[in-house]
């Protein structure tokens, strides 16, 4: 199955596409040394949605997306993905399950080319081994040739075909961002982790992101979970919202049973955060 | 006519290019690792003597530990008896510079993820003890012959045809012209693997970003057996070349001693930069020699390279290749 060959019309925008559980965070608590980052806090992200973490700096949101995304061990709690528990993975083996990211301070391949990098997101899915690379030049180059139209795709999607061979280290901010966005759904992901895909962006590219999260999720039916700042944008996007502060969940639910939850306003009316 | 020191110069310049041929091997190989690893492998020289140690021991049929068996069981082993045809012989090399690699990963990197670079270095430096001392062992101490059909001796024809225009024949060792393309080889196909390859690109992925190359599902465990595979690897063409020229013996470990001023010549992350950085050095103290050796009393070689490394530091730091570093304030 290949995400990126469903087109606009085999999915309908309107229905809603929203299944069962994908992945479930049981009683996960997080500690630093002495700081807990996270405390006992239960979710679950459904197939097909896209889920918001909000809350305010410092709150663990970013945390949690490293907990689901491997790169930190949680001390309590269980991580379920596709109805099995899943034992303690490195990020790598998480990656390969399908759990795609990008992160807050944004790590590309600084020395590479925009489509250089977004390659890499196809690298686990090349079946050529070395020798065969080596020897069988041919059918490498088919194979290449392959992965080369996945992720000119990807690069028509979000509108970045004029940059295709500049090295990202001379992007602006907001490109790169898109850049890391590209080279994520790359790896056709089943679940994609956007920590702050929005933040330090002006108005009009905060606009196209949007954009480009709603139709990745429309097109290609993949599940999101994200976490923003803005809850603007928060309320526009998203299906469900988990809100944490102080490394505890203080609520759960639509986007409009958030936005009349008590804890949840007090949280934000009593911390000052950007 | 050319006048007589101009021509001399000349043969000197391309004699020094070829002795830089070997040490551009050697710093290519701390090259791979530091760029995919942050890692300063002090143990590279170490392996190329490792590797013509290995390939001597296993094309004469030598029996590993021969000596502590006998001093253990009073036995006389010496050899299994066969002579390998030399292709097998380094075929068989390089398969165990593979399991050296991952032995290294498993025993050593594994556990120091995460540690700081002068931890690491440390290491190196115990790896470079531990695998000298593990050659002497398994092979025994004696000075080597390495004979893996080579071509010795002076090239005739280059000699003629200088004999011709210049009225003086060079002296270009056969050896010299066979390692300086078998170099040119090695550096195009590491550049052709690391472009168009799968492999090549996630070293290359590691060697510019740790967190994203996790984040696309590239193991760093195996990049870093990879990278020191290659490395082992290349150290056993440049342990191949010199143990060719000058016997397989311990002092070949010393030649990563001069490694070090070509890479701060050519910056510790540029594969061009270490294979020039590793052809001036070699000139430049030949030429050093030739010109400036006799008016202050010779041996310039062994402190040369240093001094212009030295310079090199004060005022280009990032070497010729590196990018600057500015520091963010
Ligand atoms: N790698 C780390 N080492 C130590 N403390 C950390 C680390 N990552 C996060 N923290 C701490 O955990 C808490 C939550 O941080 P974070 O998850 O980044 O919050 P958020 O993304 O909501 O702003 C903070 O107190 C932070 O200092
Ligand atoms: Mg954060």
């Amino acid at each position: 199955m290949n995400a990126l060959d469903v087109t606009m019309d085999e999915t309908g925008a309107d229905e809603r596409r929203i299944g069962g559980v994908l992945m479930e965070m049981k009683n996960i608590t997080l500690r630093f040394g002495g700081v807990k980052a996270i405390t006992d806090i239960s979710f679950d992200i459904r197939e097909g949605e896209i889920r918001a973490i909000i809350g305010p700096n410092g709150a663990g949101k970013s945390s949690m997306l490293n907990v689901i995304s491997g790169f930190y061990v949680p001390q309590e709690g269980e991580v379920w993905f596709r109805g099995k528990r899943r034992p303690q993975m490195k990020p790598y083996e998480v990656a390969q399950q399908g759990i795609a990211r990008t992160f807050q301070n944004i790590a590309l391949f600084e020395g590479m080319s925009v489509l250089d990098n977004i390659m890499t997101g196809r690298l686990t899915l090349m079946k050529t081994g070395l020798w065969s690379q080596a020897l069988w030049w041919g059918r490498a180059q088919a194979e290449e040739v392959e992965h080369r139209a996945k992720v000119e795709r990807i690069i028509d999607f979000l509108e970045i075909q004029h940059i295709r061979k500049t090295p990202v280290g001379r992007l602006p901010y907001g490109l790169k961002k898109r850049v890391e966005l590209a080279r994520a759904l790359a790896t056709e992901p089943k679940l994609l982790l956007l920590d702050e895909p929005m933040a330090g962006m002006n108005v009009e590219e905060k606009e196209d992101m949007c954009r480009f999260i709603l139709d990745t999720n429309d097109e290609f039916g993949t599940t999101i979970a994200l976490i923003e700042h803005d809850m603007g944008v928060v309320m526009d996007l998203s299906d469900r919202v988990v809100v944490m502060d102080y490394g505890k969940k203080i609520g759960d639910g639509t986007p409009d049973e958030i936005r009349s939850n008590k804890a949840v306003i007090d949280a934000y009316l009593g911390v000052q955060h950007d | 006519m050319l006048p007589d020191q101009l021509v001399f110069a000349m043969e000197v310049t391309l004699n020094g290019l070829m002795a830089g041929v070997m040490y551009a091997l050697v710093a290519l190989g701390f090259v791979l690792i530091f760029k995919a690893s942050g890692i300063f492998n002090y143990a590279q020289g170490v392996l190329a003597l490792f590797a013509a140690l290995t390939l001597v021991g296993l094309q004469n049929g030598q029996i590993p530990f021969a000596h502590l068996i006998n001093a253990a069981f009073g036995t006389d082993l010496h050899s299994f008896g066969w002579t390998l045809p030399a292709a097998l012989a380094i075929a068989l090399t390089a398969l165990v510079m593979v399991g050296l690699a991952w032995a290294i990963e498993r025993l050593i990197l594994k556990h120091l993820v995460n540690q700081e670079p002068i931890i690491l270095f440390m290491a190196t430096i115990g790896l470079a003890y531990f695998l000298e001392g593990l050659g002497d062992v398994m092979w025994g101490a004696d000075i080597k012959t390495l004979d893996v059909g080579l071509p010795q001796g002076i090239s005739e024809g280059i000699e003629a045809v200088t004999a011709e225009w210049f009225g003086y024949g060079f002296f270009i060792d056969r050896l010299d012209i066979v390692a300086t393309l078998v170099a040119a080889a090695l550096v195009a196909a590491l550049t052709l693997f690391s472009q168009y390859t799968k492999y090549g690109r996630a070293l290359r992925a590691v060697a510019d970003d740790h967190q994203a190359a996790l984040s696309v599902g590239i193991s760093l465990r195996f990049v870093w057996v990879l990278v020191w595979s290659i490395a082992g690897f290349v150290a056993l063409i440049a342990g191949i070349m010199w143990g060719a020229k000058s016997g397989v013996q311990f002092s070949l470990s010393l030649i990563a001693l001069k490694a070090l001023p070509v890479l701060m010549l050519g910056g510790f992350t540029s594969i061009p930069g270490a294979i020039v950085g590793g052809l001036i050095i070699g000139m430049g103290e030949k030429l050093f020699e030739f010109f400036a050796g006799p008016l202050i009393g010779g041996a310039t070689e062994n402190w040369f390279a240093y001094v212009l490394a030295l310079l090199f530091l004060v005022f280009r730091p990032q070497g010729l290749f590196g990018e600057r570093i500015i520091e963010r304030v």
